[in-house]
């Protein structure tokens, strides 16, 4: 019996892999359905990057929808993503929130300085404590969320003009829709 | 009209790899001389097509035919010619088409030293060579062809990913290669024994140099690998266990204990169902390595989606090759008996030990690549193991086959006498405990650092009593065969490679540093002097460069460059500058301008002083040199197999 234990032992990783691609092919990693999708986003209270006195928390943000990109000076897919999110978001007119992800401040500022600045105000998460709460896979990812303080969409992973046209938009166009 | 012809040669290399697969293994079943007979031809003629293909990929390269769509998105007008080269190996496709290259190397070089083997055995090896050129070829044609066309043509390609662009890449791909499909001769020799019924020790003597000879390849490309990732990736590591690096590691690992096992096989008649099973396990590790790295099945969320189809391919093809080998195995294992008994206190329990501790090591690796899929599966959500549980783990599984690794060469085959063993272990135990004392003086009480020093001198110190007892007791010419003499070299790596990681790990010092142009910091006993950022431009890129001078007492040691580089489309590549030395490295990364319109000219900085860390290399290259040293014996170019029989067990002292 003992020499057909390699070969049972390959069975079960050849389903282990099996699962793996079904998993892969049903799972779109990047429309990650969050548990917090249409549920009150977490609460926060966060210091404002370059000024540690400051500090931004979920009732300030409240009254009008804006979008919360999570970002890093380590993160690679950030600098891809850079370009897009001051250009194409940007002209999508609302208000946008850096959430600096597992950073260091400096690192962060040097980012920014060097890539520009397309944020209103950008919040440090330093030990990533509240992304936690939100539910934070990595960096680069981006919540709508509400002017009740209610998430209405994510996005995992870089943004690029074809997500911000096929989904940005009409995220924001059933919102619209919703009214004040 | 080329690149066509390309793909032609592939499609011919398949037909002749099926011809080479089919019909040999019929001939020897049914003992037809003239199918047989077709296994030196068919092989030659799948490597002429698959070289053909090779160096018509190479052309599209060097001729910037932006038509071939993997030419276009790997390569562009400003890629040096060398890159250019390179780039055929720098993505999915063209990685696969050199698997396929490496594997007729292979075959050719077999097909070309195996006139002294048995008709029936070459047809059998030789054609399963030719299966898993097959199942390759196939999957390059239906999944990942790198011949395909691109319409309209591109005016300009896109980007070798600039990681990418770097020395060490030249030659680690190939030679990582070279060992990975290497395995695949090993392997080949075990389903022809097991087809044919012959397991007896002939053919494990047959197998064994072409073993050492991939082992020892893929410890060099292991080794090129972790020093490119050193130089190229800029925070000064030189292993990060990530899935890339253990799909090559899994495979090294059983094969240190495939090496040991086929000795002991080959020597002595014991263990033959492991040998074959190990050897059966190393290239079926590193075809699951393959299917890892391709498949897409361990991807990160921000990865490159990739494409279903291939990894449903791959997997389909483990199954036929490993599941049916190891079913075979499971069938005709029986007929292997039982190997030769050996006493408890032997060189072959020894072997036997470190072997179980080998295995084990990759099955750990193995298990903590498999994580985050086993998470998924048992809706864990996604974990994943880091640095923590393989360094914890592999040095628990790693600690007890350096202690007892001195001891081998002084353990005899079949029964080994206790008293030697001990006055071994009473020298070598004394060295280390007056060396770790004098150690403990310069590193001030780091724990593992002062392991390190014991560690690698307990190895050297058992290691070197055993070159001079040879050289004592065995008449000129007869101490050291090459066999002997590889195990010696290689052991002796394991002390060089134990002082590189415990004393680099330990003793490292490192700063992120924030300096203005003329500011010195100190690190280690050596002052780095920050001494402003230059512009500079190289044939695809411009960079920032900085310089670093470093200075020790006042005297200057040597002036840095350490490059920040923008390349043509607009990727950023941190070159770190290092300054090289037997005793230690000096390593500065250049990282991000401090403010804004950088009016003071202050840039981040990582300095780093690494003692020893160039040892670790310098260990793997001892390693590899002891792999092609023992491939070298004499016993394995015997001319006839009849002689191969006859030679009885000369080694038994040894």
């Amino acid at each position: 019996m003992s020499r057909f234990l390699p070969l049972i032992a390959f069975g079960l990783l050849v389903a282990l892999f099996g699962f793996g691609i079904w998993w892969n092919t049903a799972h779109d990693q990047h429309e990650i359905v969050s548990p917090l999708i249409n549920k009150p986003a977490p609460a926060f209270a966060l210091p404002v990057l370059g000024d540690d006195t400051r500090k931004v928390d979920k009732q300030s943000l409240l009254g009008k929808p804006y979008f919360l990109n999570v970002f890093g000076s380590w993160c690679i897919e950030c600098v891809h993503e850079h370009p897009v999110l001051s250009v194409d978001v940007k002209q999508l007119g609302l208000p946008l929130v850096g959430f600096n992800y597992k950073d260091d401040p400096q690192d962060a500022t040097a980012w920014l300085a060097e890539h520009g600045n397309p944020f209103d105000v950008v919040i440090v998460d330093r030990d990533g404590r509240a992304g936690i709460d939100f539910g934070v896979y990595g960096a680069p990812e981006t919540f709508l969320i509400d002017g009740k303080g209610v998430i209405r969409y994510k996005h995992v992973g870089p943004i690029t003009p074809d997500v911000v046209a096929k989904e940005f938009r009409p995220a924001l166009a059933a919102l619209a829709k919703e009214g004040p | 009209m080329i690149p066509e012809l390309g793909q032609f040669a592939l499609i011919l290399a398949l037909l002749l790899a099926l011809a080479q697969g089919v019909l040999p293994i019929i001939g020897a079943w049914r003992n037809n001389g003239a199918l047989m007979a077709l296994a030196r031809p068919a092989a030659a003629g799948q490597a002429v097509f698959v070289f053909a293909a090779m160096g018509i990929l190479i052309h599209a390269f060097l001729a910037y035919d932006f038509s071939v769509a993997y030419v276009a998105d790997n390569s562009n007008l400003a890629l040096p010619w060398y890159y250019r080269i390179t780039a055929v190996w720098g993505a999915h496709e063209g990685s696969m088409l050199l698997w396929v290259f490496i594997l007729n190397v292979w075959t050719v070089a077999l097909a070309a030293f195996s006139r002294h083997l048995p008709q029936p055995f070459v047809a059998r090896v030789l054609g399963v060579m030719g299966l898993i050129g097959v199942g390759f070829l196939a999957f390059i044609l239906f999944t990942s062809n790198p011949f395909l066309r691109e319409l309209p043509m591109p005016a300009d390609g896109g980007d070798l990913n600039p990681v990418l662009q770097d020395p060490g890449m030249t030659f680690h791909p190939p030679v990582l290669y070279m060992g990975y499909v290497g395995f695949s001769v090993a392997f080949a020799f075990s389903i022809a024994a097991l087809l044919g019924g012959e397991l007896e020790q002939a053919w494990v003597r047959w197998a064994r140099p072409w073993t050492n000879v991939s082992w020892a390849f893929l410890t060099m490309g292991i080794v090129a690998g972790s020093w490119w990732a050193y130089a190229e990736l800029g925070w000064g590591g030189w292993w990060f266990w990530d899935p890339v690096e253990n799909a090559s590691f899994m495979p090294w690992l059983v094969g240190v204990a495939l090496i040991h096992a086929q000795a002991v096989t080959e020597k002595r008649g014991s263990l033959p169902a492991w040998t074959v099973l190990l050897s059966l396990f190393a290239f079926s590790l590193s075809l699951l390595g393959t299917f890892l790295v391709r498949s897409g099945v361990l991807t990160s969320v921000h990865a490159f989606a990739s494409d279903p189809r291939r990894g449903l391919y791959i997997l389909g093809f483990l199954v036929v090759v490993i599941g049916g080998s190891l079913l075979l195995y499971a069938i005709r294992a029986p007929k292997v008996a039982t190997g030769k008994p050996f006493a408890a206190l032997s060189r072959e329990t020894g072997i036997m030990v470190a072997n179980l501790l080998f295995t084990t090591a990759a099955a750990m690796v193995l298990l903590g690549t498999l994580f985050p899929l086993i998470g998924d599966a048992l809706n864990l959500g996604r974990v994943s193991v880091g640095p923590p549980y393989f360094g914890f783990l592999f040095v628990l599984l790693m600690a007890p086959a350096v202690l007892l690794l001195p001891f081998g060469p002084y353990l005899r085959w079949g029964r080994a006498e206790g008293r030697q063993l001990t006055s071994m272990a009473l020298r070598a135990g004394i060295a280390a405990v007056i060396c770790t004392g004098a150690a403990v003086f310069f590193v001030d009480g780091r724990l593992r650092a002062i392991a390190g020093v014991a560690g690698a001198v307990w190895v050297a110190a058992g290691t070197l009593a055993y070159v001079v007892k040879r050289w004592r007791e065995m008449p000129f010419g007869r101490r050291f065969p090459a066999e002997m003499a590889g195990m010696l070299v290689a052991h002796f790596g394991v002390a060089i490679f134990l002082i590189g990681v415990l004393l680099s790990e330990s003793l490292s010092t490192e700063r992120d540093v924030r300096m203005t142009p003329g500011q010195v910091e100190a690190v280690g006993s050596y002052q780095f002097r920050f001494d402003g950022v230059r512009e500079t431009t190289g044939p695809n890129w411009r960079a920032d460069e900085g310089v670093v001078t470093i200075l020790r007492g006042g005297d200057v040691m040597a002036t840095m460059h350490p490059q920040k580089r923008t390349y043509s489309r607009g990727q950023v590549q941190t070159e770190s500058a290092i300054d090289p030395g037997l005793f230690r490295d000096i390593y500065v990364a250049l990282g991000e301008p401090m403010d804004g319109g950088n009016v003071e000219g202050a840039w981040a900085l990582r300095l780093y002083h690494k003692p020893f860390v160039r040892w670790i290399w310098l260990g793997g290259l001892f390693m590899m040199l002891g792999g092609f040293l023992a491939a070298g014996e004499r016993r394995f170019r015997a001319k006839k197999a009849a002689a191969n029989a006859a030679a009885p067990a000369k080694e038994q002292l040894a």
